[in-house]
């Protein structure tokens, strides 16, 4: 490695006296007195966020208001922290949906666990657990920070749905070719 | 209209002038540490506290503006310090540990007796200069005075007992005598000048560190009277000006609280009121030193160069009225004040604390020169104009 000498030049008069470094940054520090303030005022302006951004996971429905969640744990699996549980249940017979495998009886995700890391949305399967734009989240007891199946389909409500995948599958059962 | 005040016996007189200088000049004082934050955080490009509001205001409107400038968080703020426990450490020397921001209040608040801070015509058509004592002693009281705030602070940082207090104390006090000696040394000058060649016959002439008559000397008629005399002496106001940042402890000589290495010094074992017993005397030296140094280079009362408050009340024609003519004064001197306290928080906001080292070098190899070798320049220009 070649060495540079740089020659280091002795301070001007004017340098050493220090002031008009002081005029100078004095005039920097007005030019910010009257400047719009940078920040935002938190509770009433909120961030602008980018797509894709990694909030409170979330369970959503599909625009028929189905829950898309066919309780299939893989995110409880795949859960670096452990901060999924779910209690798989079996969807009544008179149910609309009752072409639909399996729905969670109990999903509960703990926010004090939770890292926010978006594994669980892209294992998915059903696209059914979204890490939406939500980011603040307080409480003040542990119990108040798990996110119940009710308070989860309630942060996350509808997505648009590309397939309709279950749809599908009964129309495809009633030919009678199913695959 | 006011003779019934005029009768009132002199010490009543007294004491409700300095009540009223006191309610005017504590609010101030406080006030300048909400306006030191409203400041740094415009400087830093943020809006500052805005959001303190008492409920039983909010109906009223237009409220907001005040809000938004952080008026009631100042109240929030006094009231905070008003009633938080005001705990003494264990290994403390109480009474000197007590005593200490009372002894820094003291000063602080004494040497306002000396400051003219404003003048009417009377109906001898005299001007007569406002002051609590208007005493021949003028700048030398101040001087004396406020420098007894240093006992404040060795007291404070030996009664702490423990190292960061005291090394702060030590530091405090080398560094207020250090800056003393110059400061003193660049106002010669002026009282030089104004018991020198123009103060008027030399025959029945007494000299006088009044500083009233100072600021009569910048109202005088012609270029060379009307100017004030950071026009005549730049240098003494340069070096009194810094003189003055390191005395009133501000940045860049702010070693004294320096919080990074000495956990803001002789206040740290401080809390509650007694801690904003210091800062509202450190704000009260501020205002004082402001007001000294807008009397002795920038004119006093006098709203520009050149145009003195005679002029300004000939030509707004209240110059018969001595309560309007007073008014004006004051609130021309206090505006001046306050723009020379904005200055302090400017450069607060804008330059780095000097290293110790720096400080002390500053002071004593390059300040205190220039200031002696001001003063010969000054005398023996002063002596040739005499001859």
């Amino acid at each position: 490695m070649a060495v540079i000498p740089v020659e280091r030049k002795p301070l001007t008069l004017a340098e050493r006296t220090y002031i008009p470094q002081i005029v100078g940054g004095l005039r920097t520090t007005l030019k910010h007195l009257f400047r719009k303030p940078l920040t935002l005022e938190y509770p009433e302006q909120r961030p602008a966020l980018p797509v894709g951004y990694r909030g409170v996971p979330t369970l959503v429905k599909d625009p028929n208001g189905r829950e898309k969640c066919v309780s299939c744990q893989l995110c409880e699996f795949v859960c670096p922290p452990k901060a999924i549980r779910i209690t798989p249940g079996e969807i009544p017979e008179e149910s609309t949906n009752a072409h639909v495998e399996k729905a969670p009886q109990a999903f509960d995700i703990d926010m004090l666990r939770c890292i926010y890391c978006g594994l669980c949305q892209e294992v998915c399967p059903e696209e059914a657990i979204w890490l939406q734009n939500q980011f603040s989240m307080s409480g003040y007891t542990r119990e108040e920070m798990v996110n119940n199946k009710a308070k989860l389909y309630e942060l996350g409500g509808t997505l648009p749905d590309a397939h309709f995948k279950w749809d599908k599958k009964k129309a495809a059962e009633e030919h009678g070719n199913a695959h | 209209m006011f003779d019934f005040y005029f009768d009132l016996p002199h010490w009543i007189r007294m004491a409700l002038q300095g009540l009223a200088v006191m309610l005017v000049m504590f609010p101030i004082a406080a006030a300048c540490s909400m306006a030191e934050r409203k400041i740094a955080a415009w400087i830093q490009d943020r809006p500052g506290p805005n959001r303190t509001l008492a409920p039983i205001l909010a109906w009223v409107p237009g409220i907001g503006f005040l809000q938004r400038l952080g008026i009631f968080q100042l109240a929030a703020d006094g009231g905070k310090f008003a009633f938080k426990e005001d705990a003494i450490p264990g290994h403390v020397n109480k009474f000197y540990f007590v005593a200490a921001p009372i002894i820094a209040m003291i000063p602080a608040l004494t040497t306002v007796v000396a400051v003219p801070f404003g003048a009417y015509i009377d109906s001898a058509g005299k001007l007569v200069p406002i002051v609590l004592a208007n005493v021949d002693l003028g700048i030398l009281v101040v001087f004396a005075v406020s420098s007894l705030g240093v006992y404040a602070v060795i007291l404070a940082g030996w009664a702490s007992n423990s190292k960061f207090p005291f090394l702060g104390g030590i530091r405090a006090s080398a560094q207020l005598i250090s800056y003393e000696l110059s400061m003193t040394l660049s106002v010669l000058p002026v009282f030089l000048w104004t018991n020198g060649p123009l103060a008027g016959e030399p025959a029945g002439f007494t000299g006088s560190l009044n500083l009233a008559r100072v600021v009569e000397f910048q109202s005088q008629a012609g270029f060379w009277g009307g100017a004030w005399f950071i026009f005549l002496m730049p240098l003494s106001a340069f070096i009194f000006l810094v003189a003055l940042f390191a005395e009133t402890n501000r940045q860049p000589f702010d070693t004294v609280e320096s919080e990074a290495d000495l956990v803001n010094s002789f206040g740290s074992e401080y809390g509650a009121f007694k801690w904003s017993l210091f800062y509202v005397a450190e704000y009260a030296h501020m205002l004082i030193g402001s007001a000294i140094f807008m009397i002795l280079f920038f004119g006093g009362w006098n709203p520009l160069p050149w145009y003195t408050l005679s002029d300004l009340a000939h030509h707004l024609n209240f110059a018969h009225l001595p309560l309007v003519m007073g008014v004006v004064g004051i609130g021309i001197f206090i505006g001046k004040v306050l723009a020379m306290i904005f200055f302090f928080m400017w450069v607060r906001w804008t330059l780095p604390r000097f290293r110790y080292d720096q400080v002390m070098a500053i002071g004593w190899k390059k300040l205190l020169p220039l200031a002696i070798a001001n003063l010969v320049a000054y005398t023996i220009g002063i002596a040739l104009l005499y001859r």
